[in-house]
């Protein structure tokens, strides 16, 4: 059965993903994520018995590194790009509940 | 009606690595704000994550440990949400597929044993740090800590009791701290748990609603916690009202629990494999390595001191409360103590004086070698127990570390006990002049009398005195 999104899905999505979707814009991305279903659809078509899921698009391992402490300490050059910093601090609009 | 308890823990163990689990920078406690953060950490657009091994190798090291299957194939995965400690705007975990599924501890309550299962563990990262201090209405935020590698233990919801819970997250830390994969620093954050905790009329089948305490630090606060939970439960279910599925804090000052605001969303995670990182592989050489370089096990390690030591299974399991206490037993047995006795001294007067002053056994002034130096002058006679005491007392005080430590104190101090017949015959006989009525009492069939009596020798010889010799020296003369 072909799933598809409703309006008030689309808005939650947009909300979880803190992307600002106007009332325009909404029927628009409904159809576009919808298409995406449709693709979906068409590749469960495809037979994969037996054939075990990947979780990555290409065949390859995970490249390990060796525990070394090598980064230098780069904060001044961090920070000269943040809109508000104090004591060191990344300010932020205040998040306690 | 009678309510029965039912608890799971998730617990955050954070892993004794140099360096981050994506990134080369320090994961160093107590360094000044974000001066440990690399680009990864950060969240710089096109900085790519890259793993770091010795996490993997923790993660199957804890495995291994507790009997699991460690996963040959395991997967990362995105756990999405905003959260001004998180820049990335997700954080890179484990969902389906975690690096180890399974296993089992045991834990002991009131003497009874009991076999936890285990779900899973995976890896993951650590979030960074808001700081709520007053910044003219902002919070400020420190990414040190984002990125530091963390093992998730989660269990199956099999403890029956605040004294189950607390006896598993002991049992868990005992072992992490022991294979060394954690330090254990609680104040740190180092071993941070949540407790799932709901309650069920006995002989329910399913589960009640549960509701989940957030990052309780300390085995106290575990206990206080579950029981405000399960207080709380029971009077609303039976006022009438129903548990409503929630994130609770615990606030230690009030020993109550609140939940926090709900947020409608956010159990929303959205999980799914980080495009990132490849699958996880771990190969079998690489897991035989592994168990091939474990330490000897706390259960393991009990059990062979039972057999070669000859002592109870209850000093046994105290002496392999941790690594470093069973070192300092068997070093002691090693130096020439008797295990009996090495064992009463640890759990008994060293243990208590730690304690006293909230030291760990590796900040014992006393060595090993000088504790059995002591040891053997009981076993010997040279000294009796009382004055032992005393000499470790002093010891203590004066941080010996020679093996013959106690024999030079003893000989400095002239506590040798006094064995000889004659001079304790003198002793007894003016005890016995001087003390009418315990005599009396004695003879009239009071066997405490001869205690008292016993005590005033051993008062008279200031303590050098030989109890078991003064004792019979009256019993003798009393005939």
């Amino acid at each position: 059965m072909l799933m598809s999104l409703s309006l008030d899905d689309v808005r939650r999505i947009a909300k979880l993903a803190r992307i600002a979707v106007t009332d325009t814009e909404l029927a628009a991305t409904q159809q576009q994520l919808n298409k995406i279903f449709t693709l979906i659809e068409e590749m469960r078509a495809v037979d994969t018995t037996g054939i075990a899921p990947m979780a990555h698009a290409q065949d390859v391992h995970l490249r390990l590194r060796d525990d070394v402490a090598t980064a230098p300490d780069r904060r001044d050059a961090f920070q000269a790009i943040a809109p508000a910093v104090e004591n060191g601090l990344y300010l932020v609009p205040k998040v306690i509940e | 009606m009678k309510w029965e308890v039912v608890i799971g823990l998730e617990v955050h163990t954070q892993l004794t690595t140099q360096s981050k689990i994506f990134s080369s920078a320090s994961t160093a406690f107590g360094a000044a704000p974000n001066t440990q953060t690399a680009v990864v950490d950060i969240a710089l657009p096109g900085a790519l994550p890259v793993m770091n091994k010795a996490a993997v190798e923790k993660a199957i090291q804890f495995g291994l440990a507790i009997g699991a299957k460690v996963n040959q194939r395991s997967v990362f995965a995105r756990k999405n949400y905003f959260y001004p400690d998180l820049p990335k705007g997700y954080q890179i975990s484990q969902f389906e597929l975690p690096v180890v599924e399974g296993g089992a501890i045991t834990i002991n309550v009131d003497g009874v044993d009991k076999t936890i299962n285990l779900t899973r563990a995976h890896l993951e990262e650590d979030a960074g740090k808001s700081v709520h201090e007053d910044f003219h209405g902002l919070s400020g935020i420190d990414l040190n800590r984002a990125g530091t590698p963390l093992l998730e233990i989660v269990s199956e919801p099999e403890m029956r009791s605040a004294a189950e819970a607390v006896a598993y997250a002991k049992a868990l830390y005992s072992l992490v701290t022991w294979i060394g994969i954690c330090d254990g620093n609680m104040q740190e954050g180092s071993f941070r748990c949540d407790v799932n905790v709901s309650v069920r009329p006995e002989g329910q089948k399913e589960f009640g609603t549960r509701r989940e305490v957030k990052n309780l630090n300390s085995f106290k606060f575990i206990e206080q916690a579950v029981k405000a939970e399960v207080q709380y439960q029971i009077e609303l279910i039976e006022d009438g009202g129903k548990v409503q599925q929630a994130t609770v804090l615990f606030n230690p000052d009030t020993g109550e629990t609140r939940a926090m605001r709900s947020k409608e969303d956010a159990h929303d995670y959205r999980y799914f494999p980080d495009p990132d990182l490849p699958p996880l592989v771990i190969s079998d050489e690489w897991v035989e390595r592994v168990r091939s370089e474990l330490p000897e096990l706390p259960a393991a390690m009990q059990a062979r001191f039972v057999e070669q030591y000859g002592i109870p299974a209850y000093d046994a399991a105290t002496l392999t409360a941790s690594k470093a206490l069973a070192g300092y037993y068997e070093a002691t047995v090693a130096a020439g103590a008797d295990a009996k006795l090495a064992s009463n001294w640890i759990m008994g007067d060293v243990s208590a004086t730690l304690n006293r002053e909230e030291k760990d056994i590796v900040d014992t002034p006393v060595s090993a070698e000088a504790l059995a130096g002591l040891i053997r002058r009981v076993s010997d006679n040279t000294i009796n127990n009382k004055t032992a005491k005393d000499v470790l007392r002093k010891m203590w005080d004066e941080g010996v570390t020679d093996p013959n430590g106690a024999d030079a104190i003893i000989e400095r101090d002239g506590l040798k006990q006094e064995t000889d017949t004659g001079a304790l015959e003198a002793i007894v006989d003016e005890v016995i002049a001087n003390n009418a009525k315990s005599v009396e009492e004695y003879r009239a069939g009071k066997e405490k009398a001869l205690n008292a009596l016993v005590g005033q020798c051993m008062k008279a010889s200031k303590g050098k005195g030989n109890p078991g010799v003064l004792t019979e020296l009256l019993k003798q003369k009393l005939a």
